[in-house]
């Protein structure tokens, strides 16, 4: 079953919603943010986004998303990108991939957490800006990165 | 990454941070190594999981003696529990393979566990880590308790603990070194850390 997610008009943030009353057994693909406060069977992939999973929120899936908030119980493996955040309430069974976690005091987790360090953002060399040059009219040759060094 | 632990729960308060040998001695035997397996039996918490991820380890948490508690509420159990209860519980708890962990975190765990509960649970530890890796233990040093501190324990750094009281209650079980020697007696050795606020570090080496 393939399900798109509603919107909801005090969905903060313009995010989609599942309300509390809504139960879905398949897959869930968002490319937007999503808090689920329903009961999801199957699994949940938002790979730039955040999901929330409400206080009323049963997951029992492999999550994947950018940034996870629980309140509500995930039983599944859950893989946050950049991070976790599991309140006082949340009940989180299953392992954890994740750069940066923050649990609060009375949170109920069983599993594993393995921190795996971000990637470091490519860097684009800067173009180098063309020096004026004191014997102007001699033409240098231009450093090409892989080319000989001449 | 380092974080002192929130104290976000009202019921727990902070007692005091003090110097850990047993802490100390538990994280020396892993210097310098990276990518250990290490088991957390007190639940997770933000310094714990801060402070040995922090290091490069893969941290597995459980909540032990909560989860019992909620074993006993679903099976309706009185105590003392049977064997088979033991064995039914740890069919779904410090359910792990073999010679899995590098280091186990079992804090003042087993002090609270009745007497068949409290066996297999030690045979459980055993079989679930690897030669030569390291427990470490936390028991009450007094030898009459009606109801002694029952805290929650914090990781500041490699030597130092902070203690937070969860609640006062009587250990189902007191020990001397002698009783602890004979429950570990399955291991390689136990190693014991006296502190001035009543407690035994014990570091046990499987």
């Amino acid at each position: 079953m393939s399900t798109t997610p509603t919107r909801s008009a005090d969905a903060e943030r313009g995010s989609a919603s599942i309300g509390k009353s809504v139960t879905i057994k398949g897959q869930i693909f968002s490319r937007e943010d999503l808090i689920v406060d329903g009961e999801i069977e199957g699994s949940i992939e938002l790979q730039e986004h955040r999901l929330t999973i409400g206080p009323n929120g049963k997951v029992s899936a492999g999550v994947k998303a950018r940034e996870i908030v629980v309140l509500g119980s995930i039983l599944g493996d859950v893989d946050a990108g950049d991070r976790i955040d599991i309140r006082k309430d949340a009940r989180l069974v299953g392992n954890i991939k994740t750069s940066r976690i923050i649990i609060e005091d009375g949170a109920y987790f069983k599993g594993s957490i393995d921190i795996v360090k971000q990637d470091a953002p490519k860097v684009v060399p800067a173009p180098r800006p063309q020096t004026a040059t004191a014997n102007a009219g001699v033409t240098q040759p231009a450093s090409v990165p892989g080319s000989p060094l001449r | 990454m380092f974080a002192r632990p929130t104290l976000s729960d009202p019921a727990l308060a902070e007692v005091h941070t003090r110097h850990s040998n047993g802490l100390e001695q538990f994280f020396s035997y892993i210097k310098g190594e990276t990518g250990l397996s290490i088991l957390d039996l007190a639940g997770a918490n933000q310094a714990n999981v801060s402070f040995i991820t922090s290091l490069g380890h893969r941290l597995y948490s459980e909540d032990f003696l909560r989860n019992l508690e909620q074993f006993y509420r679903e099976e309706s159990l009185d105590e003392p529990l049977a064997p088979a209860h033991a064995d039914a519980f740890l069919r779904h708890n410090l359910s792990y393979p073999a010679r899995q962990f590098d280091g186990v975190l079992v804090w003042d765990v087993l002090e609270y566990l009745e007497p068949a509960m409290l066996t297999a649970t030690v045979e459980r530890l055993h079989r679930v880590t690897k030669p030569a890796s390291y427990l470490l233990t936390i028991f009450h040093s007094q030898e009459r308790l009606e109801a002694a501190p029952r805290y929650a324990f914090r990781i500041q750094d490699a030597k130092t603990l902070i203690l937070l009281r969860r609640s006062a209650e009587r250990p189902r079980q007191l020990f001397n070194n002698r009783s602890l020697e004979r429950l570990f007696q399955g291991f390689e050795s136990v190693k014991f850390f006296l502190t001035r606020d009543n407690l035994r570090e014990v570091i046990v080496k499987r």
